[in-house]
């Protein structure tokens, strides 16, 4: 490398580590920033009927010097109107409902894919992430499916005579429960499973050979160690749960309020443009918290192994 | 333990602590522990000791309960452990790994026993601390496990074994993860605590030399049977066969034939030389058998002049000589046709002893033996 140009090669032997880490870094300042600031941009604007529907936020119409048209009226408005506020608590309710769901049944799932023997766990693992393969949307139109009043589930129980006409399960709570675990299990699992991978058998072998029934010995030593697993298995599926738009329209129906449906109608339904910003804007600011939460649980188990 | 004779096992009907009976523990096909019996006496160092895969660990963790026999019986101090869960078993473990938990200090690990028996507080405290400074750890109970070194580690472990005052411990190669000098430090430290608390332990080895330093008997196991139990003197002394004279130690084996036999007096012959060899046993082989005559390599004596009181003497060339500083290995090639290995102590300094009577490369020398240094092998 040194022999051809020897400048460019010194250089990039020097620098090849802050090359490598800063093209995810200019890609997501690119492609995630840059939108986020636009969005924010918007939401301090004010909703006029015009191409685009918003107004300015640098005025150049009187000349000379710009003046900054700043509007919080925005924010304000979903302070004051209830439907948003009550929006987004529905939202982290059944984001938080539907975390736990998935934090029970996953972690007994990604407890027994350890346990499993040779290649079964191989198997059971490739199960877990086989449904990726499929696209999302789909998935959740098949669940439309099974749950209609028509569908498989209602059929089968009224053939098998546990019901005798068809229950409403669609367009319910209860389908968007089903569809948000169902999308967000491998969620909880994968993680759950690279954090118990490490953990050493031994340590109950240990537990139980101290005197610790099984129960004892699951709550003093393997919970607090699989701890890292399950708060990042939860934030991956906490977090995106809350923003869920797809889930909630098509299971949900009009029935369940969820905060990514408000944004969509706000914005394609409404036109109101800067409404629908302070929307999303205000979301994210909701899931700092958890997002900051992560990302020190992620750092912590980083600095440990090292 | 201090009424009862230092050597229990010595003795007919002595009551054995632990009993082990006809167990047998299978994997699928494998068959991990073959139908093997043994009794450990209260108070005794037990040593396991045997290469992988001879059953010694499955072995040490059904007297955990970790696994179940497939058939057979365990009792330890007359209660029937068979079936009884690990946490219900007066018995306590030290792991290989150590298994410490990297979530709690030092302290946490060595109360958790405790604790779990519902131990009042007070008594945790001071049992812990009793135990921290039987380990000399007394002020690290507040670090976290990696916060220690490896031997300050392995013997948290043993301290949090310990401290539940098991009826019996089991330790899991508890030297392997230390360095030789820490190990050999190890070893006595360990013997000490054995004889202060006078619990029964059972160490499971695949170092021969560590199970013959640690235990009052040693078991031999290859293939999940033991090939020999015994003091180690005596199982270095009268290895019953040819594996275990060469795993114990090394064993120069000579193929022979006895010739003559008056009562302990054998005439032994190596027929591809036509030697004979003089030696005196207690085995029952009559003249006629084929038979293997082992020697411990210090067992032979090395000179460059004859070795007039020696009862048995052959000659040959030196072919090889590993200086090892307090003794030197020879390997001689012999009249035998034979290559025999010797060791002798440096008794005089290298550079001191004179010309000619240091023993060199190519030097033909005297290797003699007395016939009480013989050991009989069943092959």
């Amino acid at each position: 490398m040194s022999k051809t140009s020897p400048g460019f090669g010194n250089w990039l032997q020097s620098r090849w580590q802050s090359v490598v880490s800063g093209i995810p870094f200019i890609w997501l300042l690119l492609f995630f920033l840059a939108p986020f600031f636009i969005v924010l941009k918007i939401s301090l604007a004010e909703s006029i009927i015009a191409s685009p529907p918003f107004t300015r936020l640098l005025d150049w119409s009187d000349g000379g010097l710009p003046s900054l048209k700043v509007s919080i009226d925005n924010f304000a408005y979903m302070w004051e109107d209830s439907l948003y506020v009550r929006t987004y608590l529905s939202s982290l309710k059944i984001a938080f409902i539907s975390t736990v769901l998935c934090l029970l049944i996953g972690y007994p799932m990604a407890y027994a894919i350890i346990r499993a023997e040779g290649n079964t766990k191989y198997i059971l693992l490739l199960l877990i992430i086989l449904p990726f393969w499929t696209s999302f949307l789909l998935r959740v139109y098949s669940w439309m499916g099974l749950l209609a009043d028509q569908g498989t589930l209602n059929s089968f129980l009224v053939w098998i005579g546990v019901i005798d006409r068809p229950i409403r399960l669609l367009y319910s709570q209860f389908a968007v429960y089903v569809g948000i675990v169902y999308t967000y299990l491998p969620f909880m699992i994968l993680p759950l499973y690279a954090n118990m991978e490490k953990l050493d058998m031994s340590l109950q072998e240990a537990a139980a050979d101290l005197g610790a029934k099984p129960t004892a010995g699951f709550f003093t030593v393997t919970l607090p160690l699989t701890l890292p697993g399950i708060i990042a298995g939860s934030l991956l599926v906490f977090i995106p749960a809350t923003g869920e738009f797809v889930i909630p329209d098509l299971l949900g129906g009009g029935n369940v309020l969820m905060i990514g449906r408000v944004l969509y109608s706000e914005f394609n339904a409404n036109h109101d443009w800067p409404v629908a910003s302070a929307v999303a804007i205000a979301l994210v600011i909701v899931l700092v918290v958890p997002m900051m939460l992560y990302h020190k649980v992620q750092a912590a188990e980083a600095s440990r192994e090292s | 333990m201090n009424q009862a004779s230092a050597y229990p096992w010595r003795e007919a009907g002595a009551a054995p602590f632990i009993s082990i009976k006809n167990v047998t523990k299978r994997f699928g096909n494998f068959t991990a522990v073959d139908d093997i019996s043994l009794d450990i006496y209260k108070g005794e160092l037990f040593g396991l000791l045997g290469g992988s895969g001879c059953g010694k660990t499955t072995l040490l963790r059904m007297l955990a309960g970790f696994e179940t026999p497939t058939s057979g019986s365990i009792s330890i101090d007359g209660a029937d452990m068979t079936d009884v869960p690990p946490y219900e078993r007066p018995v306590n473990m030290m792991f290989q790994s150590y298994a410490l938990f990297p979530h709690m200090s030092v302290e946490k690990n060595i109360a958790y026993g405790l604790k779990r028996d519902g131990v009042p507080n007070g008594e945790v405290k001071d049992r812990v601390a009793d135990m921290l400074s039987m380990v000399e750890l007394t002020d690290f109970g507040k670090r976290k496990p990696r916060q220690l070194s490896g031997g300050q580690r392995q013997r948290v472990a043993l301290a949090r074994a310990l401290v539940k005052r098991p009826k019996v411990l089991l330790l899991d190669e508890p030297l392997a993860a230390l360095d030789k000098r820490l190990r050999e430090q190890t070893q006595f430290e360990l013997m000490n605590i054995q004889d202060r608390t006078g619990v029964t332990f059972v160490v499971v080895t695949h170092d021969q030399e560590e199970a013959m330093t640690l235990s009052t008997r040693i078991a031999v196991m290859d293939g999940g049977k033991f090939m020999q139990i015994g003091e180690p003197a005596d199982i270095y002394e009268n290895p019953a066969t040819k594996y275990i004279a060469n795993f114990i130690g090394s064993a120069n084996l000579i193929p022979v034939t006895v010739a003559d036999r008056q009562q302990e007096h054998l005439q032994l012959q190596h027929e591809q030389s036509n030697t004979m060899f003089d030696a005196i046993t207690e085995q029952e082989v009559v003249a006629g058998d084929k038979t293997t005559l082992a020697l411990r390599p210090e067992k032979i004596l090395i000179d460059k002049a004859p070795l007039q009181e020696c009862d048995n003497q052959i000659q040959g060339t030196v072919k090889e000589i590993a200086y090892l500083g307090k003794i030197s290995t020879y390997r001689v090639d012999t009249t035998l046709g034979m290559t025999l290995e010797v060791t002798a102590p440096n008794q005089v300094r290298a550079a001191a002893s004179g010309m000619g009577q240091r023993i060199e490369w190519d030097d033909e020398v005297y290797l003699g033996w007395n016939n009480h240094s013989a050991i009989l092998l069943n092959s």
